[in-house]
């Protein structure tokens, strides 16, 4: 039995779970509204479709790019479901799976431009945003109300959960995590995601696919924004091009707050899940506050986002010179010349087995 | 025209630029015939060509601010909010009511100033300038990646324009604020001046004093930069600093041209309009070389494709996705990967008839 410590690369992540758990704690003390475990579900409920798309992001973001696209892609499915739904009369057996390719699809463009013409991500995405919120003031200019029948049934239907309730987009939700922490931690995929966002050119002299993967990646964000994009009109009912405006900052700010880098290579998809909560809490906390008004919100997230960077850049730095020492200390020993270039690639594509540990003790 | 000058030529950074551009143009003078109609009404200058310069000079501005901080290998995502910040000030200052207290809408519409206009430009410039100071400090003080640093104040920035506005759509009344936007001098539009004051002014700093060498050496490489003994720090600070001034004046103008501060909407989407000019305009994002010219000509591109749009009856939102191609198009004629494989399909039809 190994005594119980806890990892370095851990404490980010920690720290968020213990934000979360304090500001909601906070809430709970001050608001009797939040004491109700309706609250806390309503937290998954209201941001199931953010949680989804985060989800991709995070590996994004892992593998060291970004994407600015998911945003508009949510606002793209939502017009183009409605659209089809309604106006054409299209069944949701086709319009579904249609959606879904159409993300994967317009992902998998971007990541080949991104990858094959060394554009970087940022503008190949920012492109890609304007691209799909353009595409749906072409399919309509209003805003569409979904009346189909499967829709209203999944919208309307709710999981009894210990007495509260939840609705399915939070099973979906709550479903793409687990698939998601499986494929980051457990298949050769997620180890070379890790590789490709500590260091490129290790992973590609490593012999790792890294053309294929961070194509990969970025069909997996728009799919998973695709997929949010239903979600997010069954949780709505209704298409419009404006929908989900800015959310990409959201997914953005959610990511880091759950602790994984921008930098790309360190961070947990599971970190996500509380990053999106604490963007509800904070939502949820300015609305039970009732005299803060709604733009405080931004303000909170923005602080929060900066705290969080600037703590990991504390962190980096610091494990940076730890890890520089130590590869010096190990260079002087076989006599060789110190060299402060070295980078290693991100160590935690190797250990995985403590991540495993440490969620089944959590769990 | 000789071979030598033909290269020369292609090899300058305003060259792809231009051709698109003229490209541009070219549509527009095949399909869209009044677009280069131009005529004097009440002494000023109208037309589509003097519509993309009066519409575009906000985007000018800003691709002016972002051209600096690029070529330090940075990026400044915070110039929209900053626009909505220095646009809600002045419009707080102006407006009697403050944003906060009620009164009645008599007074409300009156033409009058609650505080001197030089003084709302000043303190809206002064705003807009400590947020460009911030994200300065954070990027070369707290060495935050500038993307991530930017991002801080993209996101609270809108917040704080709130905050600022006290969540309204403050309208102004102040009939000579309208002239920083709407205004005429000589004929042309006011705001083509304040866009070629600004250009000068950043064109005399960059090459005509040593800074644009340490800007472009800063961009690319920070640390060797920093051991020939340039201050690469305050470099930064400097150009992040600048963007936020550029967007300040670009606040302003938008704000005056639609006669109001609405902090949801003033500058949305303009920091990846202002990115994608300097891109268009062949700086690259790694930073290094720049040329303001360039990114002037960059925003022109997008402003023209813009107004095209329009003059074609393309809805205002849906024109973003004809701006996405037209904007792909252009970055990858850029990357070199493109030009490799298109030079090598060239090459090869040149083989073949031997």
């Amino acid at each position: 039995m190994r005594k119980f410590k806890i990892e370095r690369k851990f404490v980010p992540l920690l720290a968020t779970i213990i934000l979360f758990s304090l500001g909601y704690a906070y809430g709970a003390i001050q608001y009797e509204g939040m004491r109700d475990p309706q609250a806390f579900l309503n937290l998954f409920t209201d941001n199931a479709f953010l949680l989804i798309t985060s989800i991709g992001m995070t590996f994004v973001i892992l593998s060291g790019g970004i994407d600015l696209s998911v945003g508009a892609v949510i606002a793209l499915t939502t017009v183009a479901s409605a659209h089809l739904l309604e106006k054409e009369g299209l069944s949701p057996a086709i319009v579904i799976p249609l959606m879904l390719l159409m993300g994967a699809a317009l992902g998998a463009v971007m990541g080949s431009i991104i990858h094959f013409f060394k554009v970087q991500p940022f503008i190949v995405t920012l492109a890609g945003m304007f691209f799909a919120r353009g595409m749906c003031f072409f399919i309509s200019l209003e805003a569409i109300t979904i009346s189909d029948p499967f829709y209203r049934t999944v919208a309307l239907y709710r999981i009894p959960v210990f007495g509260s309730f939840i609705p399915i987009n939070v099973v979906i939700a709550l479903v793409v995590l687990v698939i998601a922490m499986y494929l980051a931690h457990f298949t050769q995929f997620g180890r070379t995601v890790y590789a490709i966002g500590g260091n490129e050119q290790s992973a590609l002299l490593m012999g790792l696919p890294v053309a294929r993967t961070k194509v990969l990646v970025y069909t997996l964000s728009g799919f998973l924004s695709a997929l949010a994009g239903i979600v997010y009109s069954i949780y709505l009912l209704s298409g419009y091009g404006l929908n989900a405006m800015m959310l990409e900052l959201d997914a953005i700010a959610s990511v880091v707050i759950g602790g994984t880098q921008l930098i790309g290579g360190v961070g947990y998809v599971f970190g996500t899940m509380f990053g999106v909560l604490i963007t509800g809490l904070i939502q949820v906390l300015i609305m039970f506050n009732g005299e803060l008004s709604s733009w405080w919100t931004r303000i909170a997230i923005g602080l929060l986002t900066l705290i969080f960077i600037g703590v990991q850049s504390a962190f980096a730095a610091s494990g940076e010179k730890r890890r520089k020492i130590t590869v010096a200390a190990r260079k002087k020993e076989k006599g060789e010349v110190v060299d402060y270039q070295v980078k290693s690639i991100s160590f935690s594509s190797m250990e995985e087995t403590e991540f495993e540990a440490f969620i089944r003790s959590n769990w | 025209m000789s071979k030598l000058s033909w290269k020369h030529l292609r090899d300058s950074q305003l060259f792809w630029p231009v051709v698109a551009l003229a490209l541009i143009m070219l549509f527009n003078l095949i399909f869209i015939p009044d677009f280069f109609t131009l005529e004097i009404k009440d002494g000023h200058l109208f037309g589509s060509m003097v519509d993309v310069i009066n519409r575009g000079a906000p985007l000018m501005l800003l691709a002016i601010g972002m051209t600096m901080v690029i070529a330090t290998a940075g990026v400044d995502l915070s110039v929209g909010a900053v626009m909505a910040i220095s646009a809600g000030a002045a419009a707080v200052l102006i407006n009697p009511a403050l944003g906060k207290t009620l009164i009645g809408s008599d007074k409300l519409v009156e033409d009058i100033t609650a505080t001197p206009l030089w003084v709302v430009i000043l303190v809206a410039l002064a705003v807009a300038t400590l947020c460009g100071v911030w994200n300065g400090l954070l990027v070369s003080r707290a060495n935050i990646q500038p993307m991530v640093a930017t991002l801080v104040l993209m996101v609270a920035g809108r917040g704080i324009a709130q905050l600022i506005t006290n969540g309204q759509i403050i309208t102004v009344y102040y009939s000579p604020y309208f002239f920083i936007g709407n205004g005429y001098l000589l004929g042309l539009p006011f705001t083509l001046f304040i866009v070629l004051g600004v250009f000068l002014f950043a064109w005399l700093m960059t090459r005509r004093t040593a800074i644009g060498l340490f800007v472009e050496s800063v961009g690319i490489n920070a640390s060797s930069s920093f051991f020939s003994g340039i201050n690469e720090k305050n470099i930064k600070l400097m150009a992040y600093t600048f963007c936020g001034f550029c967007a300040g004046i670009a606040g302003l103008i938008v704000s005056s041209n639609v006669k109001s501060a609405d902090a949801n909407n003033i500058g949305l989407f303009s920091e990846l309009d202002a990115i994608l000019a300097v891109v268009i305009g062949g700086t690259l994002m790694s930073g290094g070389r720049f040329s303001l010219m360039a990114s002037i000509v960059g925003a022109l591109i997008i402003q023209a494709t813009t107004t095209t749009m329009y003059a074609l009856g393309v809805p205002a939102m849906a024109a973003s996705a004809i701006k996405a191609m037209v904007v792909l198009i252009v970055i990858l004629l850029y990357s070199e990967q493109f030009k490799d494989v298109l030079g090598s399909v060239i090459e090869r039809k040149g083989v073949q008839p031997s």
